[in-house]
């Protein structure tokens, strides 16, 4: 069966007791046993949830893998990854991670005794350089955020199977539709669920998928040990989203595109980052690793100071201006001042996050509709 | 009560799919939320005494008590009026609290209805078995037979009804024709545009007066809620809202988040159970085990210069006829699909098919079922979201099975 197809059945098998086409929400948080010292499939929420699995089955059947495990955020997913690491091991991650998993990696990871080294991940050399007989885990994001910067996943797998380390990739940004890092050689996907999965702004939600048993039996038991899971709520409404997640990923990148091309050819910016320009540094890889579009997230760069650009993004009649990314509103934001404000300048500046730099999320609207908003907007 | 967002009551009319995700709600939300929150109080509370007597002497728009409104309800209704090009909508708790709420509040004792005669069959009982017990003539003519429906016309006649699709023939009404002869007597129309929506067609710019839909079907679009909703001119719904009122068909708060959440993807949606619908009707139509396709899109429909001519897309419903078969090989078809489910509904993301015979007319008498023209060997097939490519290798095997 094809993407779409798996996205709407896989995991929504019809509820063999009342028939029911979209599967019932569990809300228990218990199950009745069969008899003491005899366990049912599902014993307590936190251990197994049925609305919970059927998107964790959908899930690992959308990123090629065969198992997943929803969670209550994508923090508490990345989280669960990492406690796979003892004190004494080492990560080695890209340097244009998202800055939650900055600070998960610098301040809480680090207090288990756990080192963390940041090299830049599309510089090969300089991710092996920084591996030592410790590491154990390789963590990137592609594309990254907010320069959109495009890792080498199949690189990054050559070179972790070699050092015999594991590759965790946060997959947040490309979606499953676009990318698949387990088919290209990678040990976990992580995603915040919050964004294209859910793809409505409306849950909090977070998946780590596999495709090797052992591996899932060991984040299997970090999880239920540690209890950072999804609500039956929410796992509905990320299942619900799942069946149109291809419809929208391919949509939103077809506008996406269309205003990168438009905001290349207006005078008031300087550059546009988005990988499905040629200019851009990532095209050629984000071509081959990529399919079906380059992703809904871009940014560019004001001729403008902080000033002006605190105007443009208050200025948008349509975008709407928020942290948060992959719904179907398009969303507005200054890093300098928003996602990345607590990067102190001089790390801002090591990013190449400048004063002027604007990141959208587009959405579902019209093409035609979204380029009058920034048209306008550009002359705040 | 919060402002519509301005872009959405600028000049220029937005695109469609910017209307979906957006019209009918404020920019600035309840808690600054980005998504509207669901309200679920059954009542709302007043400030002081003053405060009552002024919201009924000054009619002051606020709510009152949850089956008079609710904020959320009234996001979706602005948002599905906007879709729709008409002033008002009302949400109901299903398609077929829609109808009766309309009819209920337009139709007095002595008054008569007139059907085109293919439709959903609740919607004929209704009519046949229930408004007669109030003294209401329901008179059916044949689908799309414009003189019979004048000739059928009397001082008493309040209603002309249709829909459009029709429901399994999937005939088209030329709503110019059918809006005319309301016109022309003074007589309110309305179309059921459920199988049709309004991204593909939109019966209010033809002068139709009402429309209705179910909008468990292809607007709420995941086979997860039931609501319907009529669709107008604002002073000719003020008094079908009151009645609402009384009646109390409201939909949950849930409910209307999750329509609205569906909304999102609208248009999407439909592109998709169009391609979806037409690519099946082509193979359908190709295979030596179908005898005859029911799909506007096709130009072997009898009707496919209307839809052709108004709407844009022809939808996901598609219906077929196995060749010399008999109801149980027909039923084999059914049985051997494994993409589709076997389940009455459509408009969702899950293609379902269903033999009607069996599912809406089991309990009609043959000479009935040749009325309503519902042979033994027909198939209705409601394309999902799914991969046309998966769809058609399942008809296929099905139907080579
Ligand atoms: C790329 C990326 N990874 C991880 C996260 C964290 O996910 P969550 O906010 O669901 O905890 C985000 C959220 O902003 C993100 O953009
Ligand atoms: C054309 C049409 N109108 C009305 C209805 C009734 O709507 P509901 O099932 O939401 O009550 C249906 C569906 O069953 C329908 O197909």
């Amino acid at each position: 069966m094809k993407f779409r197809t798996r996205a709407i059945h896989v995991g929504n098998a019809r509820d063999a007791q009342s028939g029911a086409v979209v599967p019932p929400i569990h809300v228990a948080s218990t199950f009745v046993q069969p008899a003491a010292g005899q366990w049912g499939q599902f014993d307590y929420s936190r251990s197994g949830n049925p609305t919970r699995a059927n998107l964790e089955q959908t899930l690992a059947s959308l990123e090629g893998g065969t198992r997943a495990l929803a969670f209550a955020s994508g923090m508490a997913a990345t989280h669960c990854a990492t406690m796979l690491l003892e004190a004494g091991q080492h990560i080695v991650a890209g340097t244009d991670i998202y800055g939650g998993t900055y600070r998960l990696l610098h301040k809480i990871v680090n207090r288990a005794g756990i080192r963390v080294t940041l090299a830049n991940s599309q510089d090969l050399a300089a991710l092996e350089a920084a591996i030592t007989p410790e590491t154990r885990l390789l963590w990137i994001e592609s594309p990254g955020n907010p320069l959109m910067s495009i890792t080498d996943i199949a690189a990054c797998a050559e070179l972790a199977r070699r050092r015999r380390i594991l590759l965790a990739v946060d997959n947040t940004f490309a979606s499953p539709v676009l990318t698949r890092p387990l088919e290209l050689g990678a040990q976990i996907v992580m995603h915040s669920a919050t964004k294209y999965l859910g793809g409505h702004s409306d849950v909090l939600g977070g998946a780590l998928v596999v495709a090797d048993q052992e591996l899932y039996d060991r984040l299997y038991f970090i999880q239920n040990a540690t209890g950072g899971v999804l609500g039956p709520f929410d796992s509905f409404l990320v299942s619900r989203g799942l069946k149109t997640l291809e419809l929208r990923v391919v949509e939103q990148c077809r506008t996406a595109q269309r205003l990168a091309e438009f905001l290349q050819t207006d005078a008031r910016v300087r550059r546009v980052l988005y990988p499905g320009l040629p200019a851009h540094p990532g095209h050629e890889i984000a071509a081959r690793q990529m399919h079906g579009g380059f992703g809904a997230m871009l940014s560019f760069e004001l001729e403008g100071d902080f000033e002006k650009t605190r105007r443009v993004v208050g200025a948008t009649r349509l975008f709407q201006l928020a942290v948060s990314l992959g719904a179907v509103e398009s969303l507005i934001e200054q890093p300098a001042a928003m996602s990345h404000a607590s990067y102190d300048p001089a790390a801002r500046a090591a990013h190449g996050i400048s004063d002027g730099l604007i990141r959208l999320s587009v959405g579902l609207e019209d093409f035609d509709d979204l380029r009058d908003d920034l048209h306008q907007a550009l002359d705040a | 009560m919060p402002k519509p967002s301005s872009l959405v009551q600028g000049q220029t009319r937005p695109g469609f799919s910017t209307l979906a995700v957006h019209a009918g709600e404020s920019r600035q939300k309840l808690g600054d939320s980005i998504t509207d929150p669901i309200i679920c109080a059954s009542t709302y509370t007043f400030e002081s005494t003053q405060a009552v007597i002024d919201f009924i002497e000054q009619k002051l728009p606020r709510e009152e008590y949850g089956r008079y409104g609710n904020p959320g309800e009234r996001v979706v209704e602005r948002k599905l009026a906007q879709l729709e090009g008409g002033e008002e909508a009302i949400l109901y708790s299903s398609g077929m609290a829609a109808i009766v709420g309309l009819l209920m509040s337009k139709l007095n004792a002595g008054d008569e209805v007139i059907f085109f005669d293919e439709c959903y069959h609740r919607s004929r009982e209704f009519c046949s078995k229930h408004l007669s017990r109030f003294g209401v003539v329901t008179r059916q003519v044949p689908a799309c037979d414009y003189r019979a429906m004048e000739a059928a016309i009397t001082p008493n006649t309040r209603l002309l009804v249709s829909e459009s699709p029709t429901n399994p023939h999937l005939s088209v009404v030329d709503l110019e024709q059918f809006a005319a002869i309301g016109k022309d007597h003074e007589i309110d129309t309305l179309i059921d545009a459920t199988l049709a929506t309004p991204y593909n067609l939109r019966p209010l710019d033809f002068g139709v007066d009402f429309v209705l839909h179910s909008a468990t079907k292809y607007l709420a679009g995941h086979n997860d809620l039931l609501a319907g909703v009529i669709i107008g001119a604002r002073d000719k719904l003020e008094p079908v809202r009151k009645l609402r009122g009384i009646l109390g068909a409201i939909n949950s708060p849930h409910n209307i988040y999750l329509l609205e959440r569906g909304l999102k993807t609208f248009e999407l949606r439909m592109q998709r159970h169009n391609e979806n619908g037409l690519r099946v009707a082509q193979f359908l139509e190709s295979h030596p085990r179908v005898e005859r396709v029911y799909y506007p899109g096709l130009a072997s429909h009898a009707y496919h210069d209307v839809a052709r001519r108004t709407m844009t897309g022809f939808g996901g419903l598609v219906t077929f006829l196995v060749r010399d078969a008999d109801w149980r090989q027909t039923a084999d078809v059914v049985d051997a699909a494994q993409v589709a489910r076997i389940a009455p509904s459509l408009g969702g993301a899950e293609t379902l098919i269903e033999q009607p015979l069996v599912m809406s007319y089991y309990e009609c008498s043959p000479e009935d079922r040749r009325r309503f023209g519902i042979p033994d060997n027909m198939i209705r097939l409601a394309c999902g979201l799914e991969n046309a490519e998966d769809l058609i290798a399942d008809l296929r095997q099905a139907l080579d099975a």
